[in-house]
């Protein structure tokens, strides 16, 4: 007997690994609860297009996106006819370079990024930019001065600040209409925040619109308080992104740089997939591990495709274990064959409820006129099974091929039942017949169709499915569920209704010469015996002891 | 208003869990979990399952069976039955797996004439049928799942006449619960024309409980309701009264200390010369003695569990400990 303590220990072990293992997975992998949760991926391809010098080489440079709070790249691919192309990383900012030694007509490249909407990332790639004096010539320098003074004097901080600069170019005036005849508006806004001794960027920032092409950047302006930095838009002084805008280049560097070629443009286009949380969470979790990071993966996709369906049906299996165990202990069904029912509703999976139902009803039923007649033949057993097989598989293909002809493609897929269990059970239930009756048969044939039914909508649900496909820790949950079940003392559901009169009579009657209820009696004795065990024990084997002797007195 | 009537009729057909335990019902799981896991080691379960050795330990260790003619385990030794029937001519022959009385062949008489057995029933069969009979029990037609089995011959019971009238077909066996070496609870199970003359209570055999101090009918119930007078013969079965009542429990006891096992079930019938004999053990006895007897097994069961825990006592002992304790007429 191992003490019942430590069982509950490694039940609670088990259960608590369970939990922790999901939990662990729905961090690390983001992998949803629920099946139906989706997720955005964008497609984003940058286009650069533009015309070579004659007999020199080329290089161009392309910023990439960066990293944003709000967003993961998952993978990156360029397409470029000839072009040697490398990833490059300077300034915290990640680029692309394409080389061809001579190209000639019109080149156009392509990058391309997939790129997921991802609320728990939170890594920047943005730095805080340096403060630098301005060099702008007169009479621009004094007017940015004057702005800056204006804002500052309203202002308590590097935001507001902003607020107020962008509130100040948004006024009609003379110092305004001087300045934007030299200067694009985000650049102003940066040059006069440096002025006022805030860092300040502009950044590129690209909409993400489904199917839009030809898209620019937009550029808006990156303010910092610290370390800390929030997006304005120069027009109308707005702050914050919304969700889909994408920090494209953050660091100040230009777009695009291109040596040995002029006319050069970029356009964007975006593209959205929604995608499962779990192809997303699969992604991600391969980009970490790409690069370098260890991370244990408690997941099937590891796995080729074939093995991952073999997985699917294999993990399903505990859920339906389960429920055969509960059904049996707790309620108390009665089924013929322990597990017969997990296997009758994996076949049930594969064709579908009502015509497996009636598949199986009519399989067994035909089997047990078969088996009745091969009873009378008192062959041995090993014999009378394999006569039993085989007049199922005739019978199986006999259904699947009259279902066809007629054009009930479904029939085809009655093959899929559990050939020799259904074999072992109608020798069972055969048996059962004989020995007990056809009401039995029924009963445990009823209760076992009852117990694969539920099982089979269990293990049909897809939220069911996707659970335990995903959650591995799931399986150390369910064991220990049977664990605690298979420790239960209580009483079965069916023994409410079983031991009714029972109940009703010990309350209604006295037994014999009785004068108080026994289960009273012997409790008191019981007590009696407990709390002075020594003298009573004595006292018992005594007055045993005597009536012995009297019988033989008797005699 | 629909949902409260529906708990209503819950309420009406299926018994509060809480009284149950009050009551000390023991239900399956309890039985499983508690006392067949707890107190029957698995390697001793075939000594129960197999008549066979049920008999070989009962007779090394003096319980009293019938006695064991001789066994057959494989067919060429069909051919040797005259040798090992020997001058028997009263003998019985069964499957050492079988259940529910299914294979046994009786035979009370030799035909002098023909030479050939006659069979309780008066139908005399040839020396060719006995063997043809023992060939179908080898092959597994009587036992339980149609294993290979081995056919017992043993002695003719000669049943006690006290209990004539009170079964509609054969005899009536006493059913004991031993538990730790203790009686606990006693039952009957008498055959009925609507249980087709098999004693399963769910079929519709009658169960009387009987008193373990005096071995009197406590009740009797037919379909878990009470009943007073046999539906086929109409015998008053509250007049039902095992005779040597303290050999049978002593009997019944003897089977934990030759068997080991701490809680069986104990089939005992009344042989008319020899006194009580053990038929056979049970590793799993159900749970509708306590209907039978209108009470709980576990408030008896704790007691005994209580009583065990340090001391052992001789099966005389044990007997008066139980009849003094779980009786329910004082006379």
């Amino acid at each position: 007997m191992v003490s019942r303590g430590l069982f509950y220990f490694v039940t609670a072990i088990l259960f608590l690994a369970g939990i922790l293992l999901i939990g662990y997975q729905r961090v690390t992998f983001d992998i949803p609860f629920v099946p139906s949760d989706e997720r955005q991926i964008w497609t984003v391809e940058a286009r650069v297009e533009f015309e070579p010098k004659d007999n020199a080489a080329t290089e161009v440079v392309l910023a990439l996106p960066a990293v944003q709070p709000g967003f993961t790249q998952l993978e990156q691919t360029t397409a470029s006819l000839g072009y040697g192309v490398n990833y490059v990383k300077k300034d915290g900012s990640n680029f692309v370079e394409w080389t061809k030694r001579n190209p000639q007509g019109l080149q156009i490249v392509y990058y391309r990024a997939d790129i997921l909407v991802d609320k728990s990332a939170t890594a920047s790639s943005m730095i805080v930019p340096a403060l630098v004096q301005s060099t702008e010539p007169e009479p621009y320098a004094t007017a940015m001065a004057e702005i800056a003074r204006v804002a500052t004097s309203r202002s308590s901080g590097p935001y507001s600040f902003a607020t107020q600069v962008i509130h100040e170019l948004n006024q009609e005036s003379e110092l305004t209409s001087l300045l934007f005849s030299k200067y694009k508006r985000s650049e102003l806004l940066t040059n006069i925040l440096q002025v006022g001794k805030v860092h300040a960027r502009t950044v590129g920032v690209l909409e993400l619109k489904d199917g839009r092409r030809n898209q620019k950047l937009h550029n808006y302006v990156a303010v910092f308080n610290g370390s800390e930095y929030k997006i304005f838009n120069p027009t109308t002084g707005k702050t914050g992104l919304e969700q889909d805008q994408m920090i494209w280049n953050d660091n100040g560097n230009s777009l695009l740089d291109i040596s040995g070629g002029h006319n050069a443009l970029v356009r964007f286009t975006t593209i959205n997939h929604p995608v499962s949380a779990v192809e997303a969470g699969e992604r991600k979790a391969n980009i970490d591990i790409a690069a370098g990071e260890e991370l244990v993966p408690f997941s099937l996709s590891a796995l080729p495709l074939d093995e991952q369906s073999l997985f699917k049906g294999l993990l399903l299996l505990p859920i339906g274990v389960v429920i055969v165990v509960f059904l049996r202990v707790i309620v108390g069904i009665k089924t013929s064959g322990t597990f017969m029912p997990v296997l009758i509703a994996m076949s049930f999976l594969e064709t579908s409820l009502w015509f497996g139902l009636i598949g199986f009803v009519s399989i067994v039923g035909v089997g047990l006129i078969v088996r009745s007649w091969l009873s009378r033949l008192n062959l041995l057993l090993v014999a009378r099974i394999s006569a039993v097989i085989i007049t199922v598989i005739g019978l199986i293909g006999f259904i699947s091929f009259f279902t066809f002809k007629i054009g009930l493609t479904e029939g085809v897929k009655i093959t899929f039942f559990p050939m020799i269990i259904l074999s072992w059970t109608i020798e069972r239930m055969s048996i059962l017949w004989e020995e007990e009756g056809y009401k039995e048969v029924l009963k445990q044939g009823g209760g076992s169709l009852f117990v694969a039914v539920v099982a089979y909508l269990s293990m049909s649900s897809v939220f069911i499915q996707h659970f335990t496909y995903n959650f591995l820790g799931l399986q150390l949950i369910l064991l220990s569920l049977v664990l605690i079940m298979g420790n239960y003392t209580g009483f079965r559901l069916s023994e409410l209704k079983r031991f009714k009169p029972l109940a009703n009579q010990i309350n209604l009657y006295q037994n014999g010469d009785e004068k108080i209820h026994e289960s009273v009696r012997l409790k008191d004795e019981l007590n009696a015996l407990k709390s002075d065990p020594h003298n009573v024990y004595r006292k018992w084997k005594n007055e045993a002891q005597e009536s012995i002797d009297n019988s033989k007195d008797h005699q | 208003m629909d949902i409260l009537a529906y708990l209503k009729g819950f309420y009406e057909r299926y018994a509060s869990p809480f009284e149950m335990a009050k009551d000390g019902i023991m239900g399956m799981n309890q039985r499983n979990v508690n006392y067949i896991g707890r107190y029957n080691k698995r390697s001793l379960f075939p000594l129960v399952d197999n008549k066979l050795l049920t008999k070989q330990i009962a007779l090394k260790n003096h319980v009293k069976t019938p006695d064991l003619i001789g066994s057959i385990q494989n067919q060429p030794e069909v051919n040797n039955v005259l040798n090992i029937i020997g001058n028997h001519t009263e003998f019985c022959i069964k499957p050492a797996h079988g259940s529910g009385g299914k294979g046994i062949l009786v035979i009370k008489d030799k035909s002098k004439t023909t030479g050939n057995f006659i069979k309780s029933s008066g139908q005399e069969i040839t020396l060719h049928e006995l063997k043809r009979h023992i060939t179908n029990i080898l092959a597994g037609l009587f036992s339980l799942g149609g294993k290979q089995d081995v056919a017992l011959i043993e002695d003719l019971i000669h049943f006690d006449n006290v209990f004539s009238g009170y079964s509609y077909d054969g005899v009536p066996d006493t059913r004991v619960i031993v538990f730790q070496g203790f009686p606990v609870m006693c039952m009957m199970r008498l055959s009925t024309s609507a249980s087709d003359g098999k004693a399963n209570l769910h079929q519709g055999a009658v169960g009387v409980g009987i008193c373990v101090r005096t071995g009197r009918a406590v009740r009797a119930v037919q379909h878990n309701e009470p009943i007073t007078i046999h539906p086929d013969t109409d015998k008053v079965l509250s007049e039902l009264r095992v005779p040597h009542w303290r050999e049978v429990l002593e009997l019944a006891a003897s089977c934990y200390d030759m068997s080991g096992l701490g809680y069986i079930g104990t089939d005992i019938v009344l042989d008319r010369d020899k006194g009580p004999m053990l038929l056979e053990l049970n590793a799993r006895p159900g749970l509708a003695i306590q209907i039978c007897n209108n009470a709980g097994l576990l408030p008896r069961l704790r007691l005994i569990e209580a009583m065990t825990k340090k001391h052992r006592l001789s099966i005389e002992q044990r007997v008066a400990f139980s009849m003094q304790h779980f009786g329910v007429f004082n006379e």
